[in-house]
């Protein structure tokens, strides 16, 4: 009888959506590119993806257990966090730099500010950008695709960025993932797969990823190349890690906006902050810190976009 | 005597300039990529923090209220101008490294807010006793960053390497590195108590 009285606050509605469903379907969706990245460039990527998750997911387990926190391992994040950061890296790495990125992705980029859904950043991009700034000679050196005797080679991105026109890769290339590159941004095909499953399923929404293409696009078309409005905006668009970037790590729950307002201006100033560093930065890509650099404008965007309390 | 141990010990733990306080930033995050330069910029700072305590705290009842921060500059200018005399004079690998931040201590706020904030209130000899605490608590700080930047971002430890190798972690010698460990140094000391929130 006394349960039946049981008053509760709203919301009432109940969806067996939990944090951890969602965590494992995304980290689900990422497993195509994986399989490409691991067809193009061979078993040395599948190596870079298992250490990278493996070191995640032990380093997420001894700091809960340190800080005496519940274990939350299952839960999918830590999973998602090192396969995201594996993904950034070039196949050819020696084995050690993508254990030492997974470590610093979950302990300074996750758990010193108190684990899930605290982070002010993306923690798998707190790790690209350390192993970046850390050894960028293992970080920029790419090699041929479909060789398997690590041929190197510079990314087409890097050639476009400087103005040349791309030599011997065509769209087609660049769309199934024929060229160098990292290990999961290489075939866009395959991450459009599981973009479209994410889409269809509701777990992200167009706002960021299409406000972050098409502004990216955009602002290539207008600055690319000599005379204003010729630039290669396809090849930009199609090149660099964009792709990966803005439909898995800028969606991230936790450090993108909540409003779809908000989320439209997070996604134009990514890709605004992803061409300018791409055309007059010191790196050839630019998605990482763009999507940082907004994580960081997040609070602001959201203070700006407060939806208003209806009546007033 | 015991209130001057206090004095002194204050500025090593939980008024610590580094951990507790968060002052002195610019020499800290500049010149913590060596031991050695970083021990240099701390001995050097505590040199001019003690001596410009001593004479603002004696001189603290004819400086006129109004223009007290020109006359402590000028005291304190006049300290960083020996101690960079002596440091060019003697230790002229030392100067060369540390370049520009040794004459940069006239405005390390450090001192400046032990002069205004200490000195200026109390005589003579606590003064010199926090004035030395305080150069102590800023050179443990620094040194301990120092130690730690030095060690994973070059594999040395005050300029001898420990391992043939050039694989070490880049950023911990680059600025970012700095804020890094300065910042989970700082809540360590927090966690252990020694500094307080």
């Amino acid at each position: 009888m006394r349960d039946s009285l049981l008053v509760n606050t709203s919301p009432h509605l109940h969806k067996k959506e939990s944090v951890r469903r969602i965590m494992w379907l995304v980290t689900l969706s990422l497993v195509p590119s994986g399989f490409a990245g691991v067809f193009i460039f061979g078993l040395r990527a599948l190596w870079a993806i298992t250490l990278g998750v493996a070191a995640a997911v032990i380093t997420e387990y001894i700091l809960q257990l340190a800080t005496k926190r519940k274990i939350a391992i299952f839960d999918g994040s830590a999973v998602l966090t090192g396969l995201l950061l594996a993904y950034n890296l070039p196949p050819d790495v020696p084995f050690w730099l993508p254990v030492a990125g997974s470590v610093f992705s979950i302990a300074i980029g996750k758990q010193v500010f108190g684990g899930l859904g605290q982070n002010i950043f993306n923690p798998a991009l707190v790790g690209r950008v350390f192993l970046m700034a850390s050894w960028p000679k293992y970080m920029t050196t790419f090699v041929k695709p479909l060789s398997y005797d690590a041929v190197t080679s510079a990314t087409p991105l890097a050639a476009l960025t400087k103005g040349e026109a791309l030599e011997s890769i065509s769209y087609l290339d660049l769309f199934l993932g024929n060229r160098p590159g990292c290990i999961g941004e290489v075939c866009i095909l395959a991450l459009l797969i599981g973009a479209a499953f994410l889409l269809l399923r509701g777990y992200i929404s167009w706002h960021i990823p299409f406000s972050f293409i098409i502004s990216t696009g955009l602002f290539a078309y207008i600055f690319g190349a000599k005379p204003l409005f010729s630039g290669d905006w396809l090849a930009n668009i199609l090149s660099g890690g964009l792709m990966l970037g803005a439909f898995f790590m800028a969606t991230d729950y936790v450090t993108s906006p909540l409003t779809y307002k908000g989320q439209v201006i997070f996604g134009a100033g990514c890709g605004l902050v992803t061409t300018v560093i791409r055309f007059w930065g010191g790196y050839p890509e630019g998605v990482s810190y763009a999507i940082l650099i907004m994580n960081a404008a997040t609070p602001m965007i959201d203070r700006y976009t407060r939806p208003r309390i209806y009546g007033t | 005597m015991r209130s001057l141990i206090k004095e002194f010990s204050k500025g090593i733990t939980t008024l610590n300039p580094t951990f507790g306080l968060i002052l002195g930033l610019c020499p800290t995050l500049a010149v913590s990529t060596s031991l050695f330069n970083a021990l240099g910029m701390g001995i050097a700072a505590t040199f001019v923090l003690v001596f410009s305590n001593m004479i603002i705290s004696s001189l603290r009842n004819f400086i006129p209220a109004r223009i007290r921060l020109p006359a402590y500059i000028v005291i304190i200018a006049t300290f960083v101008t020996v101690c960079e005399l002596v440091i060019k004079a003697y230790l002229p690998a030392l100067g060369e490294s540390l370049g520009i931040f040794i004459p940069l201590i006239v405005v390390n706020c450090i001192i400046m807010a032990r002069a205004e904030a200490f000195a200026s209130r109390n005589s003579v000899l606590p003064s010199v006793f926090d004035g030395l605490g305080m150069g102590a608590g800023f050179t443990v700080g620094i040194s301990v960053i120092a130690f730690i930047r030095e060690l994973l971002g070059s594999g040395s430890i005050a300029g001898h390497g420990l391992l043939k190798s050039n694989e070490f972690i880049l950023v911990m010698i680059l600025a970012p590195g700095a804020l890094l460990t300065m910042g989970l140094l700082i809540a360590l000391t927090r966690l252990l108590g020694i500094t307080k929130r």
